[in-house]
């Protein structure tokens, strides 16, 4: 189980949150004008990096917000988490 | 490259198997021969297959065997079955819900039906039933829904009431009180389990025979490719190796491969996990899942119970899984079997699992020429192993997918004709 540091409740046990996919996904701004392929890539396409991995999460037992996070995929660290609207770090 | 030829120890391809071998062997304890060989990588192949897991095998079988083209190289990281094949539940079904689903399954269980004849190998398919619980009404009508679904599609699965289903499976609490009320089950007689090292084992040794180099400890670093985008080979750890067709076949790993091509895939790899309890004494005559509560079990020939549930809830590729989720399935287990909670569980392990947006696979040409995939298979892949070699062998061999793979491909998630799986049933293996 993670121990995840809530940007504004500190560390939490994994069980207090919920994994809300991939950070920085921006939906097309004009939906109407957005090809197939446009599509395709917001809403299927992947990184799945094996590494390090910016995504979100809720603290839906918690604080109940949402933030983003850096974690290593492979060892399952996390490097840090920021809020929304904060661009993620280097 | 070496072109050294298989080192001595392997005396392939061996007498068939039969009794006498088996007594004779066991009288002597004269040491089995190795059932397939282990050469050195060659500069080129006509075709590489990377990843040797059963899916892996069974394309390089049937690419030799029905398609004649028996240059092929299987690139394995570790070793034969060291992925999902090994570390799988071994659920084998055919009742999904859409029509090419349920073709593409069903494909696999006609052939799973015959594959120890066919393979010269036993591969312990054992038809024992595979019972689905229903716990609320929602199930009910969902299960029904496939029932009738499946019958139309000639594919046997069949409604059970509470104590048909208790009949079919003694150990299973189906009191109106229990916290996991049965309201009864789907069953399909015709599936069941096999022994999944067999697999792999069985698909190597025949593909071996007909020329097929598996070669282990050898991991895909590159994929190499020329001025017109077409694959021209892959970079290794055991060197280059030229081939003008791959498939990638590696589960978990699928993302990080095909980015090697610079390409991207609609696919997150999640650690899913499974555990055996110590040995007891024949008590599961059956395989029972329940996607509501997150659990599956079945017995093994040793007598060990083998569970399986629901992945971790973010992606991942630390082959481990948290103890939370295995607990939450052990938790459902003894529910719903009473009688096993004072069992001690002997090994839990995890695998990482490619998963799809519609929960489907993906078995089809790529953008890149030369370039195929076949993945996604999930959670639920070991069932399909061998229709997934068959028709992907021959969309390798054709270039074009294969009838029964073409729904599957790659260009659903642009044009939007998903098969949607996961909403269909919340149904995982
Ligand atoms: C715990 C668990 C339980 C499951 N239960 C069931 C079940 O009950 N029923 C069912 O139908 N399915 C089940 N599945 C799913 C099933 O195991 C898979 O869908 C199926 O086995 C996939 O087979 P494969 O040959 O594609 O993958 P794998 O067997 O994983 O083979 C892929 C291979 O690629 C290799 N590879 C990766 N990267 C590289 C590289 N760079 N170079 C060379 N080789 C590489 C890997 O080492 C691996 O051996 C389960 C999976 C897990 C983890
Ligand atoms: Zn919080």
């Amino acid at each position: 189980m993670l121990l995840i540091p809530c940007p504004w409740c500190g560390k939490r046990p994994e069980l207090e949150f919920r994994h809300a996919g991939p950070a920085h996904l921006v939906r097309p701004a004009d939906p109407a004008a957005a090809d197939d392929d446009t599509w395709a890539a917001y809403l299927y396409i992947r990184d799945n990096p094996k590494g390090r991995h910016a995504e979100r999460w809720r603290h839906v037992h918690g604080c109940g917000r949402f933030f983003n996070a850096v974690r290593d995929t492979v060892t399952d660290r996390i490097a840090t988490t920021y809020k929304p609207g904060e661009a993620p770090p280097a | 490259m070496s072109d050294r030829q298989t080192p001595a120890r392997a005396s392939f391809p061996g007498a068939t198997f039969s009794v006498w071998s088996l007594l004779r062997r066991t009288l002597t304890a004269e040491p089995w021969p190795a059932q397939w060989r282990s050469p050195d990588p060659q500069p080129a192949y006509d075709v590489i297959i990377v990843g040797g897991g059963g899916h892996g095998l069974a394309t390089a079988h049937y690419l030799a065997a029905e398609h004649g083209i028996r240059k092929v190289a299987v690139l394995e990281k570790g070793w034969i079955g060291g992925g999902n094949t090994g570390r799988n539940t071994t659920i084998i079904r055919s009742n999904y819900l859409w029509d090419e689903s349920a073709a593409l399954y069903e494909h696999a269980l006609k052939l799973w039906e015959t594959l120890s004849q066919a393979l010269g190998y036993n591969v312990m398919y054992s038809a024992r039933g595979v019972m689905m619980l229903a716990h609320d009404e929602h199930d009910v009508r969902s299960l029904k829904r496939h029932v009738h679904a499946n019958r139309l599609n000639g594919i046997d699965n069949e409604w059970l009431s509470p104590a048909q289903a208790q009949a079919f499976c003694p150990p299973l609490d189906i009191s109106p009180n229990a916290r996991h009320p049965v309201l009864g089950a789907a069953l399909q007689r015709r599936g069941g389990v096999a022994r999944h090292d067999a697999v792999a084992w069985a698909y190597a040794r025949a593909a071996s025979a007909q020329g097929v180099d598996i070669i282990e400890s050898c991991e895909v670093t590159a994929i190499r490719r020329g001025r017109n985008g077409a694959v021209t080979g892959v970079e290794t750890t055991r060197g280059p190796i030229a081939a003008p067709r791959i498939g990638v076949v590696a589960a978990g790993h699928t993302s990080v491969l095909m980015d090697m091509a610079g390409m991207r895939m609609p696919l997150e790899s999640f650690p899913l996990q499974a555990l055996v309890s110590e040995p007891v004494k024949p008590v599961m005559p059956c395989v029972v899942m329940s996607n509501t509560v997150h659990a599956y079990v079945s017995q093994s020939d040793k007598g060990e119970l083998v569970i399986g549930g629901g992945t971790d809830i973010y992606p991942s590729y630390a082959q481990r899984g948290a103890l939370h989720v295995s607990a939450h399935t052990l938790e459902a287990i003894c529910e719903l079997f009473p009688r096993f909670r004072r069992l001690r569980m002997l090994r839990s392990w995890g695998g990482i699992v490619d998963v799809t947006p519609d929960r489907s696979p993906i078995v089809g040409p790529t953008p890149v020429p030369g370039l195929f995939v076949n993945c996604g298979w999930g959670t639920g892949g070991f069932k399909a192993t061998p229709g997934s070699g068959h028709v992907f062998a021959a969309t390798i061999a054709a270039g074009t997918p294969h009838p029964l793979a073409a729904p599957f491909g790659l260009d659903r998630f642009r044009t939007g004709r998903l098969i949607d799986e996961a909403a269909a049933a919340a149904v995982a293996h």
